[in-house]
Formats: C-alpha cells, sequence, structure tokens
C-alpha cells in the first residue's frame, strides 16, 4: 500500500476525515468562487449549515453544464497565479471543459496514481511505459507523474507508434503499460498480424493499467490470455480530478475510491435522491481536497454501485463497481430502470440475433408499453411459423427474467432499424409524460 | 428429387409483399404457386418458383431474408374425399404435416398438393408405398 494511514484508515476514521476536509471544501468553494457562492445562495445552503455528512442532500448538483457555462476558468476557486496546470476535455457538444490544480492539486493527483499503481503490486522497481496521449487530456501526465512519484522508471512514449512500443517494452525491459484497453489489444492484433515472431511473453511486461474508457471482463480476459499479462482498470474523470479517483486492486473486483480525497453518493438520476449504499444509481463526486477547481456534487451521470467489503488487499475504502451505463440513456419503464445496454445484452445471448435492435417506448391506458424490434437474417428465419415466435417468446422470456420488464418483440426485416449509434435511433420515445 | 420451396419473411405492412414480387419479376423468376402464413407482424411468403436459387440471389442482393427448403409435391385425384385419403396416411403413419397447399393449375383430373414436414424422406416412403405419384420436377407445371 503506498500511503496505508488513509488506504486502510477505520470507517469511522475516515467518515470523521471526510466530514472536516467537506467541511473546507464547500467553504472554500462558496467563499472563494462566485459562480458556486451564487449557486448555494439560491439553493439555501451555507457552509455554515453543515453539521454532518447527512446534510450533504442540501448541497446543490454541479453539472457539466455549469462547467461549459463558465468556460475557461469560471469555476476556479484560486487566483491565477496560484493555478500550476490546466486541462481540458475536448467536448462534443457546446463548449470544452477546463480544469485546473495548484501545486498541491498535483501533488494529490500523483499521489492517487502512485496508490492506484502501487494497488496493481507495483514499486519503484518496475518500468512504466506511459502510452497513453500526453497533452490536454489528463490520462498521459496523469500517469506520468503517478508512475514518477510512486519511484518508477517511466517511459514517457505517449500514444500510438506501436512498432516502436513493442521495442521500448523489449529493449527498456517495461514491466507496467499504461493505455486504454482498446489500445492494448490493438497490441495485441498488431503482434498477430504483422509481428508473429514478436513475444510478449517473452519480454518482462506483466500488467497493464488501462482506463479512459468502459471495459468488460470479456475484454480483461481477451487482454490477459492474449498478451500473457494481467490487466487492471484505473477510472477516472478530469472533472473530479483525472485517472485515479478509484482503482482496481490485486483482488480484481470492483475499484476502491480514494475517499480521503473524493466523497462519493449515488442518487437516483430522476429525483436526485440519495440511495442506500449498495443500490444501483448515479454516482455523484464532491473534491475534498482539492484548491483550483473544487468539484461539489458533481452529476456523473455514470451508473454504479457502491458498497463496502472487507477486501484481501486490506484497504477500507469503499469500491464501486465497473461501471455499466450512462444515466442519459436510462429509461423507465413501469418504474422499473432499463439501459438499452441491457437489452442489448439479452439480445446478444440469444443466438443468430444481431446487435441491432430498435426500442419503442408508448403510453397507453396510463401505463408503458415497450417493443423491441428485431432483425430476422437468415440464422434466425424459419419458413415455420412456430419457429419465429418460439423465438419472440425466448427473447421476451428473457428480458422478463433479466430485466424484469414486459416487452413485446416485433421481428422486422433486415436493415431496417437505422444503424447509426446514440439514443436517438435505439429508443423512441413516443410518451406524452 | 424434392421440389425446392422458396421462403421470405416480410413484415405484415402494406407495400411490402409487393416489394419481394417486384424483385422476383424483374429477374423473371416464375411463381408457380404460393401462399402466405400471416400473424400479427409478420408474414412468412412460400413459394414454388422456376429458379428457387435464381430468386434467393435476386432477394439477398436486396437484404431480403429467405430460404430454401425441400417440400413433398403428391398428385391426388380432384375429386370428393381424396384429400382426406391423403392426409389420412400421414396420420396412420404418425407423421406429422407442418403446413400445406395447393398448386393453383390441374394437370389432367388430376391436382398436386404441396406438403411440409419435419422428415421428408418417411412422408415420401410412405406416400409412394400407397401409390401416390411423387411430383419432383416442376418446371412442366407451366413454369
Ligand atoms: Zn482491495
Amino acid at each position: 500500500m503506498f500511503n496505508k494511514e488513509y488506504e486502510a484508515m477505520p470507517v469511522d476514521k475516515l467518515k470523521k476525515l471526510q466530514y472536516e476536509r467537506l467541511k473546507w471544501s464547500l467553504t472554500h468553494a462558496y467563499n472563494n468562487n462566485p459562480f458556486y457562492k451564487k449557486k448555494f445562495d439560491a439553493a439555501g445552503f451555507h457552509p455554515d449549515k453543515f453539521k454532518s455528512l447527512a446534510d450533504m442532500k442540501h448541497v446543490p448538483f454541479l453539472y457539466k453544464q455549469d462547467m461549459r457555462d463558465n468556460y475557461p476558468f469560471g469555476l476556479f476557486a484560486v487566483p491565477m497565479s496560484k493555478v500550476v496546470r490546466v486541462h481540458s476535455s475536448s467536448g462534443t457538444t457546446g463548449n470544452a471543459t477546463v480544469v485546473g490544480y495548484t501545486k498541491n492539486d498535483v501533488g494529490v493527483f500523483a499521489e492517487v496514481v502512485a496508490r492506484s499503481l502501487a494497488a496493481y503490486g507495483a514499486t519503484e522497481n518496475d518500468v512504466v511505459q506511459v502510452a497513453y496521449g500526453y497533452g490536454l487530456f489528463t490520462g498521459g501526465l496523469g500517469l506520468h507523474y503517478g508512475a514518477e512519484k510512486l519511484g518508477a522508471m517511466t517511459v514517457p512514449i505517449s500514444g500510438g507508434n506501436t512498432e516502436r512500443q513493442l521495442m521500448l517494452i523489449k529493449d527498456f525491459g517495461t514491466t507496467i503499460m499504461a493505455c486504454t484497453p482498446s489500445y492494448m489489444l490493438n497490441i495485441a492484433d498488431y503482434i498477430e498480424k504483422k509481428r508473429p515472431d514478436y513475444n510478449m511473453r517473452a519480454t518482462r511486461l506483466r500488467a497493464g493499467v488501462l482506463g479512459a474508457e468502459p471495459w468488460s471482463e470479456n475484454m480483461r480476459k481477451e487482454i490477459e490470455s492474449r498478451l500473457g499479462i494481467e490487466a487492471f482498470d484505473i477510472y477516472g474523470l478530469s472533472e473530479v480530478i483525472g485517472p485515479g479517483v478509484s482503482t482496481e486492486c490485486s483482488e480484481k473486483s470492483g475499484l476502491h475510491v480514494f475517499e480521503d480525497h473524493f466523497y462519493v453518493e449515488i442518487i437516483d438520476p430522476e429525483t436526485g435522491e440519495i440511495l442506500p449504499e449498495g443500490e444501483k444509481g448515479e454516482i455523484v463526486y464532491t473534491s475534498l481536497t482539492k484548491e483550483a477547481f473544487p468539484t461539489i456534487r458533481y452529476r456523473s451521470k455514470d451508473i454504479t454501485r457502491l458498497y463496502r467489503d472487507s477486501c484481501k488487499c486490506g484497504r477500507t475504502l469503499i469500491k464501486m463497481e465497473k461501471v455499466t451505463g450512462r444515466s442519459d440513456d436510462m429509461m423507465i419503464i413501469r418504474g422499473v430502470n432499463v439501459f438499452p445496454s441491457q437489452i442489448e445484452s439479452v439480445l446478444m445471448e440469444i443466438e443468430g440475433t444481431e446487435p441491432h435492435y430498435q426500442i419503442i417506448l408508448d403510453r397507453k391506458a396510463a401505463l408503458d408499453d415497450i417493443e423491441v424490434k428485431v432483425e430476422v437474417n437468415e440464422k434466425l428465419f424459419s419458413d415455420e411459423v412456430k419457429v419465429l415466435n418460439d423465438l419472440s417468446k425466448r427473447i421476451g422470456d428473457r428480458m422478463r427474467s433479466a430485466l424484469g420488464i414486459s416487452a413485446k418483440i416485433t421481428l422486422v426485416e433486415p436493415m431496417t432499424i437505422p444503424r447509426s449509434e446514440g439514443k436517438a435511433v435505439r429508443v423512441i420515445d413516443k410518451r406524452k409524460i | 428429387m424434392n421440389v425446392t420451396q422458396l421462403s421470405v419473411f416480410i413484415e405484415n405492412k402494406p407495400g411490402h409483399l409487393q416489394n419481394v414480387l417486384k424483385i422476383l419479376g424483374e429477374k423473371n423468376i416464375n411463381i408457380v404457386t404460393l401462399t402466405i402464413a400471416e400473424t400479427s407482424d409478420f408474414g412468412i411468403l412460400r413459394m414454388i418458383v422456376n429458379d428457387p436459387e435464381g430468386g434467393v440471389r435476386a432477394l439477398r442482393e436486396s437484404h431480403v431474408t429467405c430460404s430454401t427448403n425441400d417440400v413433398l409435391a403428391v398428385e391426388i385425384d380432384d375429386k370428393p374425399g381424396s384429400l382426406y385419403k391423403a392426409i389420412d396416411t400421414f396420420a396412420r403413419r404418425k407423421l406429422n404435416i407442418e403446413y400445406m397447399y395447393a398448386f393453383t393449375e390441374k394437370r389432367g383430373d388430376k391436382a398436386v398438393m404441396i406438403f411440409r414436414f419435419d422428415d421428408i424422406d418417411a412422408a415420401k416412403k410412405a406416400m409412394t408405398e400407397e401409390g401416390y405419384s411423387i411430383v419432383s420436377k416442376i418446371d412442366i407445371m407451366g413454369a
């Protein structure tokens, strides 16, 4: 453990520390940033009223749009002379968001990344090849300074140029690759197609620190078996700090959140109500120590679950499940929360079905109706009606047992469901609520 | 040799059947007989055509889901009670008919019925033993 005092702190002591730090963070945001002051005032909240963690429910949320509206530096809470670094997201719609760091903040950032690396068993004897992009994106510099803080030899190669990555892994004796999981798979493909002579198992590479995009357990298995390494998840958001908000440990079951720096809550994305520990909902982040860019109750839109177990690694920190979806995509059907990705998983289990589907929501006689359109290809087709009816029934039964919803399954002709990604075509909501 | 049937998946919506017939027509595929099994959402168009392989090719090019399979074409006397007799034969031998339909054209005093079985060989054997004649070439049927 890189910092046993905090990572293995008894939970009651940790909660006390969180309260003290939250009080500081809320006061700091209120006193030093006009946007937060206005927002708190409008919600009738004052940091003096913050008497216990239970008072968090009175603190207003921070949304991505607030960050865009305050582009570029409107959410900073220190004089610009104290800011030593900025990062920025490219942002797909509207303005980009900009985050800033003081000297202390970059120290915290490096600390949480160093802790993450140590959680996979990395030490100063390791060689960390940082193949995340260096630049405005938090991945490259985040892993870089974290690896240095740990004392590992850091190879700042940045992303791309797979041939060179392979050369340095071999020549420098790289033991840990830090990159996105999809790039790790690219490397496996590259070796298979272009460098069959290259034997990754003969190098010293033993682990991948993979993050910056959601990835599945199946991807983990594939990476581990094809490259002969262990694949670990590192999670983060630039709005909160960057990679290192939470990390997997040697157990690879759930990600420990560094609770001495980040306070996490799970809320119902519809009502904003805080949900009890263990329930699935949207994760909300509050920074406890950040100076330049305090993040107070930031609505991440990531859907997950929080729980405490007695992890074998010895950390007392709360765990979050791998993120399974975005609250943007969530549908509420007769009171049941359903994500399009869950419907896709059910379809993928039925042999021969394609991942093309469309969900149509309607409301008839005050009840929600869900229809799922599935394309019939030649693998599914039969000249017998009963075979096709059985198929619809099988899909419907699986949805009922897996998701708890009764969907009408409609078989449609091939190429009739729009192919582009995104909620707009996947889900058609005709309900007038 | 068995008769090959061409089956096509169509949504139960205006214009969809027409579209399939247009594709076949443009490729000079002649339909000898057809039947449609329909549900509230979709239908299965089953056809005997002069060129099933050509039909499949044309439909696949247009992303229409289709398949071919063997069916049994049997000559039956065109008089009262003869279809009952034929079906009775299957019943006695415990051969389950999935579905059946008739040729539109007659051959003299005979009608031709198309039967779809799970076990076409057993059905064929049964009908031959009972003295029915099995139609194996459909190009003589005015196609
Ligand atoms: Zn652990």
